[in-house]
């Protein structure tokens, strides 16, 4: 690359609009980034909170009961009175190790930017029919429930009138009231295990408040129709999650849903050669929220999918800020290096390793169980040795736990690893 | 109203504690809520047996917005039987772009006591 084509230069580059984004670029102009400029591929800020027009939002940060574009607007207008450029109708196409970004829109063209530090926000995306592979005919009237919510919540179309929903994630629980609300027959909401993925205060007040069926351990084994889909072969599952023969059952539905769940959305962070994790899909992050590639830094549903909005917050401050504090060389890059891994029981852990001396009041560890477990203890270990013990009433795949851990015993210890693994009362 | 006990999962925050209530004379507030982990939880379990709550969200048509609709919300909980009666209200009102948030869009809906509010600023296309 010539140097003359770089047309601009910005301490903070950060990828994405949404709450991620707009988190860490607030929190990076706070601590001392001297430029910050977000890049949104959307026409405005806020991201998929703007289509989360439910109530929920933002109880932790502020103590409020927001809608999610109200909880959008607050930061919205907060990233507007502090300075920062903002790029709309922006691509990123490419990232180089060198933290150079080439971007594409209408009223710039092409260019490139050079970034001291980058944040990745951009985000997940909905599992589609194709990832889970359903058979049947290839028909209209098959969405993923977030774009279903896009066109109802924004564009101003109801999807359809007769619907099955496959998959329990909180955005499909939050349609199947939304659509009943609007006057559609949510006919059943059927989960392939035999509990919901979603948070179960959704179960309660979108399907239970609606009568809505929640059909536990059941899936969809063929797609009907021709034109428009015209029903569904609902079959029963079994331990594995496989449909049993011979208990299959027709449904008929002009619309069919899927919520099964959303993947971080990492294209562009591959391509700039950061290392992701396949537990959670996600780059692989320490302590500040930076990547492998040094002055990458990374939060929210790129790094990991998140139930609560207000936990992205809080992840992507950090982001940012230490992404101000590498600019300003005042992030340290050696000293005592502790990974961490998931034990018995765990899918993964958030951060993956921790550079102790960057450590201030305490390190929270994020991470979630692979099933089902009431009554049961979250055990950290150094090492060997047990470190904590965390009593948890229940916890499920759908709810991201988190573990307090004071750095002062990190430091005693010295250990090369820490983990975490379940442990039921019982055992 | 009977005085078995009712399996309530509390919505007030994402930890959805599984509560359960029931009607109980020695107790001062005349209910008795247990496995609820914060006091929230309690005032929930007992408005969910006598007077069961909820918040309303939803959108209306708006011109000429940047988008079709515009999601509003009741800045307050209305009683459960009176969410259909407040969206066959809201889905005949039309509002004028651009909108500031929390302006009034229904004063007082349906005696309610409370407004039906726009949640988010919206500009005209």
């Amino acid at each position: 690359m010539k140097e003359n084509s770089i047309v601009n230069r910005y301490d903070v580059v950060v990828i994405g609009g949404g709450p991620a984004g707009l988190a860490a670029a607030i929190e990076a102009k706070k601590h001392g980034a001297k430029s910050v400029c977000v890049i949104e591929r959307d026409k405005e800020l806020g991201g998929i909170l703007q289509q989360c027009i439910h109530n929920g939002f933002g109880l932790h940060i502020f103590k409020e009961d927001l809608t999610g574009p109200e909880y959008a607007e607050r930061f919205i207008i907060e990233l507007m009175e502090s300075g920062i450029t903002c790029k709309l109708d922006t691509m990123v196409l490419d990232i180089s190790e060198d933290l150079d970004l080439q971007i594409l829109n209408t009223y710039d063209g092409f260019m490139h930017i050079k970034a001291e530090a980058i944040v990745l926000a951009m985000g997940c995306r909905e599992r589609t029919r194709e990832a889970v592979n359903i058979p049947g005919t290839r028909p209209a009237g098959v969405f993923t429930a977030g774009t279903a919510q896009r066109f109802l919540n924004m564009e101003g179309y109801l999807v359809g009138k007769k619907i099955m929903m496959l998959g329990t994630g909180d955005i499909g629980l939050i349609m199947a009231r939304r659509l009943t609300l609007e006057g559609a027959e949510v006919r059943a909401v059927l989960a392939r295990r035999g509990y919901p993925g979603g948070l179960m205060r959704n179960v309660a007040q979108c399907l239970h408040d609606y009568d809505i069926p929640l059909m536990l351990r059941h899936t969809i084994v063929k797609i009907i129709g021709k034109e428009r889909i015209e029903g569904v072969l609902v079959a029963r599952t079994d331990e594995e999650r496989k449909p049993i023969p011979g208990s299959e059952e027709l449904y008929e539905c002009d619309t069919l849903l899927l919520s099964l769940g959303l993947i971080p959305e990492n294209e562009l962070s591959k391509g700039a050669g950061v290392k992701l994790d396949p537990a959670t899909g996600g780059p692989v992050v320490n302590e500040s929220m930076e990547t492998s590639v040094k002055g990458i830094f990374a939060c929210g549903n790129v790094v990991h999918v998140h139930d609560l909005v207000d936990y992205v917050t809080d992840e992507s401050r950090r982001a940012g800020k230490s992404a101000a504090y590498f600019v300003r060389k005042k992030l340290k890059e050696n000293g005592l290096l502790i990974k961490t891994e998931p034990g018995k029981g765990i899918k993964y852990i958030v951060p993956h390793l921790i550079r102790v001396d960057n450590l201030n009041k305490s390190l929270q560890l994020f991470m979630r169980v692979r099933e089902v477990y009431p009554n049961s203890r979250l055990i950290v270990k150094a090492d060997n040795e047990v470190i904590k013990k965390s009593r948890k009433m229940h916890m499920t795949p759908g709810e991201m736990d988190n573990i307090r851990i004071d750095p002062k015993i990190l430091q005693q210890r010295k250990p090369a690893i820490l983990s975490v693994q379940v442990k039921r009362e019982e055992e | 109203m009977s005085s078995e006990a009712k399996e309530i999962i509390c919505i007030i925050c994402p930890v959805g504690c599984r509560m359960t209530a029931v009607r109980d004379k020695n107790s001062p507030s005349g209910f008795l809520v247990s496995e609820n982990q914060c006091k929230k939880g309690e005032a929930y379990g007992i408005e969910e047996l006598t007077n069961p709550t909820r918040v309303l969200t939803t959108t209306v048509k708006i011109n000429p917005g940047i988008y079709n609709r515009l999601p509003v919300r009741i800045n307050g909980s209305i009683p459960k039987n009176k969410i259909f009666p407040c969206m066959k209200v809201i889905n005949k009102v039309e509002v004028k772009a651009p909108i500031k948030i929390g302006s009034v869009i229904i004063e007082n809906i349906l005696n309610t006591g409370c407004d039906l509010i726009a949640s988010r600023s919206m500009k005209a296309s």
